[in-house]
């Protein structure tokens, strides 16, 4: 430990200009005071099972989304990806959510309540609600592929009953998945974490953005080019919406913007720039050739990871240094004083 | 709960709030960091009367602090401050902060200007700030809020207590805390509850059996008042206008104003510098009082989510 540190006890620090995030912060450096340069927050002590479940639920909600237009519009190859997609990419986030409990046997104590201020209870529900009947529409799926002289006996029945509910459990599902893609935006901002909160404006059209291209994706690279047409759709549209708002997001973070453009958490966010550009573009040429499609599929795919491993990065680094918690604190009070009810501070950590 | 009103902001009692009828007056804690001394019997008695495993002794250089931060494994933390004296301070006589003096001579009575001693010809070119940290048992208590399984609650004495039986570990609890206070409990191996969160619990036993708080009852300065909300509120307003009157102007309350961003703190302190010295927020706010606004963005997001699949397939030719 450096002498001055066991010399004085609060620190005095002087947030420097540090890459592009400080050129491109409104913010003007401010001094600022902490213990020891402590944290004041607690960074969530969450893993990378997180952020991969924030991407597999993007992929199952825009999947199932595909899927039931799919079904409707008579596309099966589209539908099938899109269902089997669902259901892949559901379980997987399942596995995660489950992985990074404290304690995994207790699982369930999540459904003996249900409570609308914990963004956790109520993304639970959803999950609930959609999960079955993704899973069911897939198990459809699944029993289609079986040929119809295999299907005798007693299991008849069953595959009967698939084949006429997998229809509209498919639809139930993709109603319900825009609710699994939204929810996780406020799951990240109804924290402390400073760059999590402050981005709670704009993170859900950001996340929405990112499953449309993941899942559009998907569908690029599982459909035959004649009926991908709406995945390209869907999937452009998505990439646009996420990098538009991605921007926005960061010009009214101000200065908790700034772990979006540093080390490992800046890197991430580059490559997911670059790589949903590339989809983007690569959405435009699809329609002609299939290995195209499969690349730009690729390339949306990883780009929607990388922006959701990015954006959780950025806010665990946030809440690690106590600039982030302690300056737009201190901006605020200078601006509007300190929060006294009933005015409310809008945004902000 | 489903359908219960539950709001998210604002100064309101938060026992009778949840649905206590017939609550006892809401408990908590005034620390009148002015007269600690630094001796740690808070932190010793906490980890013994609630089997707080410790970690083994650690030396981490930061003064006189070895426990470093309110964690899983610590529920009361003293902060260690050795700050330089300002200008302004140096000629100023040592006040007498009321400490209980130990001997008739006045040793024992602390000089918040610096000295710390009753021997002025050796004034110290610095003070010592001494704060002993705690839960603050938020009037909105974002930890309560977020926990999916409701294994934190409100008790009936108004303060915030988990349930080591239900919860799963989700860790959500962690990063909502706008004072970085509740934490997973990683270790030691073989300790319990490890994988669970943990915190202060403002001694619930002990409240129930009409006790005092463990720390307060230990602390020798009585720097840790414990009793009704209500009544300690009025009592450090007194105390910070006399200490005000006595010329330290610097005393200064910190979580007592119900109309707060969290409400008004159960747990709050008299301060002699400004919060983030002590590593408290200057302005915390629940995120919980966003959280409609987060809903209803969402929730539009969510919409153009659909209508974006809905045209994707109403406009493709193929
Ligand atoms: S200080 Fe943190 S842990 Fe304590 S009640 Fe408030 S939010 Fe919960
Ligand atoms: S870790 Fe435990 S106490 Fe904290 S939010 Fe999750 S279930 Fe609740």
């Amino acid at each position: 430990m450096s002498s001055d540190r066991t010399g004085q006890g609060s620190i005095h620090d002087r947030p420097g200009p540090r890459g592009r995030g400080a050129e491109r912060s409104m913010v003007p450096p401010a001094e600022f005071t902490s213990y020891y340069g402590h944290n004041v927050v607690k960074p969530s002590p969450w893993e990378h099972d997180i952020p991969a479940y924030l991407f597999a639920g993007g992929v199952a909600a825009g999947s199932s989304l595909l899927a039931a237009g799919a079904s409707l519009t008579g596309r099966p190859a589209l539908r099938r990806t899109g269902r089997l997609g669902a259901l892949v990419a559901f379980s997987f986030s399942m596995v995660a959510l489950v992985h990074d409990l404290g304690r995994p046997m207790r699982f369930l104590h999540m459904l003996r309540t249900v409570k609308l201020t914990s963004p956790m209870s109520v993304g639970t529900w959803i999950l609930s609600v959609y999960g079955p009947f993704a899973a069911l529409a897939a198990l459809a799926e699944v029993a289609g592929l079986v040929p119809a002289g295999a299907t005798q006996g007693r299991l008849r029945w069953a595959f009967r009953l698939l084949d006429r509910f997998g229809g509209p459990a498919g639809v139930v599902a993709g109603v319900t998945a825009p609710s699994v893609a939204a929810y996780t935006a406020v799951l990240l901002s109804d924290t402390a974490t400073p760059s999590w909160h402050s981005a709670y404006r704009e993170l859900p059209f950001v996340f929405c953005g990112s499953a449309a291209a993941a899942s559009g994706g998907l569908g690029m690279i599982g459909a035959p080019v004649t009926q991908a047409g709406p995945a390209r759709r869907f999937a452009l549209g998505g990439a646009l919406v996420e990098l538009v708002m991605e921007r926005r997001m960061e010009r009214s973070m101000g200065l908790t913007a700034e772990p979006l453009h540093d080390g490992h958490a800046g890197r991430l966010m580059k490559a997911a720039q670059s790589l949903t550009v590339l989809g983007g573009v690569g959405t435009l040429l699809a329609g002609r050739s299939r290995s195209v499609a499969v690349v730009s599929g690729v390339a949306l795919m990883a780009g929607s990871a990388c922006t959701r491993f990015g954006i959780f990065e950025a806010g665990q680094r946030s809440a690690k240094d106590p600039k982030y918690t302690v300056v737009p604190q201190r901006e605020r009070i200078a601006r509007e004083g300190p929060t006294r009810y009933p005015d409310h501070p809008v945004g902000g950590p | 709960m489903f359908g219960k009103r539950n709001s998210l902001y604002g100064p309101v009692d938060p026992a009778p709030e949840t649905g206590y009828v017939d609550a006892p007056a809401r408990k908590g804690f005034f620390t009148d960091t002015s007269i600690c001394i630094g001796c740690k019997a808070c932190e010793v008695a906490c980890k013994e009367w609630n089997d707080v495993p410790g970690e083994g002794f650690d030396q981490l250089g930061l003064s006189y602090d070895n426990t470093g931060s309110l964690n899983a494994n610590s529920w009361r933390h003293v902060a260690f401050i050795e700050q330089p004296r300002k200008a302004a301070e140096e000629k100023a006589p040592p006040v007498e902060l009321g400490m209980p003096a130990l001997r008739p001579d006045g040793v024992g009575a602390t000089d918040v200007g610096g000295a710390g001693g009753s021997d002025g010809a050796e004034a110290m070119d610095f003070r010592w700030l001494m704060s002993s940290d705690v839960c603050k048992h938020c009037t909105h208590a974002a930890c309560l809020d977020v926990c999916p399984t409701g294994s934190l609650f409100r008790t009936e004495f108004g303060t915030v207590v988990v349930q080591d039986d239900i919860c799963n570990g989700c860790g959500y609890c962690v990063p909502a805390c706008p004072f970085g206070v509740i934490e997973r409990r990683k270790g030691p191996q073989g300790s319990k509850n490890v994988g669970i969160a943990q915190k202060c619990t403002l001694c619930y036993d002990r409240l129930t059996v009409g006790e005092t708080p463990s720390c307060a009852k230990a602390c020798p300065t009585e720097s840790i008042q414990f009793g009704d909300v209500e009544e300690l509120r009025e009592r450090a307003q007194r105390r910070v206008e006399d200490l005000h009157g006595r010329g330290v102007m610097d005393a200064r309350l910190y979580g007592n104003d119900p109309d707060d961003g969290v409400g008004g703190t159960g747990a709050f302190f008299l301060l002699l510098d400004e919060p983030e010295v002590y590593g408290f927020p200057p302005d915390p706010v629940v995120t919980t009082a966003d959280l409609p606004r987060m809903f209803n963005r969402a929730t539009t997001a969510g919409v153009a989510l659909l209508a974006g699949a809905v045209a994707a397939f109403v406009g493709s030719r193929r």
